[in-house]
């Protein structure tokens, strides 16, 4: 994607890796609490913050803490007094917030959080993979994935513009390739002046503890009003959407670059196309090219929105497309379609007026990397295949021992 | 109502809303403030997990002739009979009673 | 090593502790000041001071968009001269380039390991005398600059300035060589980068 288009605010061109990006944007949002506990490969993130408060780059109180459960429960306890709060983790940090993840969302507080992911232990492994971020999907945190350091800044800006949003209320996770991004430097354009950031995020009213107005958040409710309570969540995640795409067209205006829920290369005239998320999409654009160059109509997707989860954008994406190849990060064992993505997908298309013909791949599992190669063999694998691809459930791309015939 | 009026996340915008909720019915025994023994040393008042130990501006003139100048009052409204006033008391000045309903 | 439609791509070689990943992030930095675009990163995984290390940079002059690691590098950087050479030549492309941390000649180096271009500096030997330390990154980044036509002496030196002292430096490199209101630190490193451009021996077979 072209960094830099046109736009109301003058920008710098700075190289930083896609930790530091986050702490950028982090610092331009102007938070007020940061608590995080240190995990690699999200470590960059907590270290630069650090060093911004004490250098007095960020007015901001850094609560340092002994896990990742107290991280959490820290900014709770900030954003429900009325601050701007922030937090990073990865893999099994992101584990160990689970239960507070519910209750961060279901107070409806905007905290944001960014997700370095990293497979989950054990065997223990601290290299990437989307597992961390693929078991939190149920927790009613806005997810967006993004895929270079640039839609990491840009990314952590519009996830506090959504979930401050008075529509939404609901916190945001901004997830990224650990290693393949985390400590990837690669150039990238940040406002000159941080005050653009303050004119995109004003600082809105909403229900917060204070003593000469008091309220009670967290409260418990009995069966009679439970369901109504979460259904509110269920709106405001569908609010979301809305409230994303308003966001989108603002960053645009403000920043020049422009980001939809499925974004795309090469797929207009495409017979197959290829969707996965993360850094991996910038392979795969590379690997795109190359088949074109072989003259294999191919194209790229990625799934930068993962929740709420864009089934129309998607349908619109793929448009007659004949094959549908979703490359996925994660595995949620035991499912009938092992690859969460691809549970997605498949469910966007039920007895939809068109269907792609869609198979499930999982690829890069561990840090196991994957290259353009690897994308090359996956479509050679996928047309071969044809429908006969998902009845066998998802392919684990490169496993040895493993057979798909 | 439906969901779309209640306020979100089951937040109490109303502080102190719990006086709304009677729950003097859920006694088995009833406290019962012997007046001439109280001392008024305010413990069950301090104990009292539902704050309905209320001290009123009423004087008490004892048996023995003491003048206090207030009275402990128990609102049976909100007391549930946990008894824990009874059990704290430092002169038994509280008596359970079986409630006659 | 001029080829505008291609990614540049680079492998440095080193021991935890001697800056390979920082030469690795100063190459991208000079790079992105050039206006290119750049991408920098270590091999993945826990660090630890005296192993063997290996740190990337891609530079190219559009947006580079593989995140794959680099298998077949244009450019192989050996900041240790102890180590062995299976494992820097390793992938190292047929007309690629060595750049080697060394005492010995540059054709001996290409004769023996059978490479076509070398470039030879006693980068330990310049680190030594214009820092005190066996710190040699910034020494090897002073040779590569002899053959990378896309970026400059003087970028590499700004943006050494930029990526270890976090210093803005917007003359060239004879200027700041000149200037005293800079530290002997920061002056030993561009001492050490001027001298090492200088002294590099290049052998193209």
């Amino acid at each position: 994607m072209e960094s830099m288009l046109e736009s109301r605010a003058r920008q710098v061109r700075v190289l930083l890796n896609s930790n530091y990006a986050v702490a950028y944007a982090a610092r331009d949002a102007d938070v007020d609490v940061v608590a995080a506990y240190p995990i690699t490969p999200q470590t960059g993130v907590v270290e630069k913050l650090s060093e911004m408060i004490a250098n007095g780059e960020l007015d901001a109180e850094m609560i340092h803490v002994e896990s990742e459960h107290s991280a959490l429960s820290a900014i709770i306890g900030a954003s429900a007094v009325g601050a701007r709060v922030f937090t990073a983790t990865s893999s099994q940090g992101l584990e160990f917030m689970h239960e507070l993840l519910h209750i961060a969302s279901g107070m409806r507080l905007p905290l944001v959080m960014s997700v370095a992911t990293r497979a989950l232990s054990a065997p223990i492994n601290i290299w990437n993979d989307y597992s961390d971020l693929m078991n939190v999907r149920d927790s009613s945190w806005i997810t967006l994935i993004a895929s270079t350091a640039q839609e990491v800044y840009d990314s952590i800006i519009e996830a506090f513009m959504v979930s401050e949003d008075p529509r939404v209320l609901l916190p945001s996770i901004v997830a990224y390739d650990g290693f393949w991004m985390s400590h990837t430097y690669e150039p990238l354009y940040i406002p000159e002046d941080r005050r653009v950031v303050s004119k995109i995020l004003p600082r809105r009213p909403r229900y917060v503890l204070d003593p000469d107005n008091p309220i009670t958040i967290g409260s418990l409710v009995n069966p009679d009003w439970y369901y109504e309570i979460k259904y509110q969540q269920v709106e405001a995640m569908k609010e979301a959407y809305r409230v994303i795409r308003e966001a989108d067209t603002k960053i645009k205006y403000y920043l020049g670059r422009a980001y939809e829920p499925i974004e795309s290369y090469m797929a207009e005239d495409s017979e197959i196309l290829v969707l996965t998320y993360g850094g991996a999409y910038e392979t795969l654009q590379s690997a795109v090219d190359m088949m074109r160059s072989e003259g294999l109509r191919v194209g790229a997707l990625k799934l930068r929105l993962w929740r709420p989860f864009p089934v129309e954008d998607l349908k619109s994406k793929v448009g007659d497309a004949e094959n549908l190849i979703v490359v996925d990060r994660a595995i949620s064992y035991g499912a009938s379609i092992e690859g969460p993505a691809a549970l997605e997908v498949i469910a966007a298309f039920y007895k939809g007026k068109s269907c792609p013909t869609i198979s499930s791949f999982i690829a890069g599992i561990g840090g196991r990397p994957v290259s353009e190669e690897d994308f090359k063999g996956i479509v050679k694998k996928a047309l071969k295949l044809g429908d006969k691809a998902l009845k066998m459930g998802s392919i684990h791309w490169g496993v040895r021992g493993a057979s798909y015939e | 109502m439906s969901w779309k009026e209640i306020p979100i996340g089951g937040i109490i915008v109303e502080a102190g809303n719990s006086v709304k909720r009677k729950t003097g019915d859920w006694r088995v025994f009833k406290p019962v403030i012997d007046q001439d023994k109280c001392t008024r040393c305010l413990i069950c008042w301090m104990y009292c997990p539902d704050g309905v130990i209320e001290i009123r501006d009423i004087s008490y003139k004892t048996s023995t002739g003491r003048l206090w100048t207030t009275t402990l009052e128990i609102n049976y409204d909100h007391c549930k009979g946990c008894a824990i006033c009874a059990e704290e008391c430092p002169v038994n000045a509280i008596e359970l009673v079986e409630e006659v309903k | 090593m001029s080829n505008p439609q291609r990614t540049i791509e680079v492998r440095f070689h080193g021991r935890g502790g001697q800056g390979a990943v920082t030469a690795s992030i100063i190459l991208a930095e000079a790079a992105a000041l050039e206006g290119l675009y750049s991408q920098a990163f270590p091999e993945f995984g826990p660090e630890r001071r005296g192993a063997p290390v290996k740190a990337y940079t891609r530079i190219s002059k559009e947006h580079i968009k593989t995140r794959a690691p680099i298998l077949n590098p244009d450019i192989v950087v050996v900041l240790d001269p102890s180590l062995h050479p299976s494992t820097y030549m390793q992938g190292l492309k047929k007309d690629g380039l060595l750049v080697l941390n060394s005492k010995k000649g540059a054709k001996s180096i290409a004769e023996e390991l059978s490479v076509g271009k070398v470039m030879v500096v006693d980068a330990t030997g310049i680190a030594l005398r214009n820092l005190r330390a066996p710190i040699v990154n910034v020494a090897m980044l002073g040779a590569l600059a002899r053959v990378l036509e896309e970026v400059s002496l003087d970028s590499i030196a700004k943006a050494t300035l930029k990526a270890i002292f976090n210093i803005k430096w917007e003359g060239n490199i004879a200027s700041l060589l000149e200037a005293s209101i800079i530290g002997e630190a920061v002056l030993g490193n561009i001492r050490a980068l001027n001298e090492a451009y200088r002294l590099t021996e290049v052998y193209i077979a």
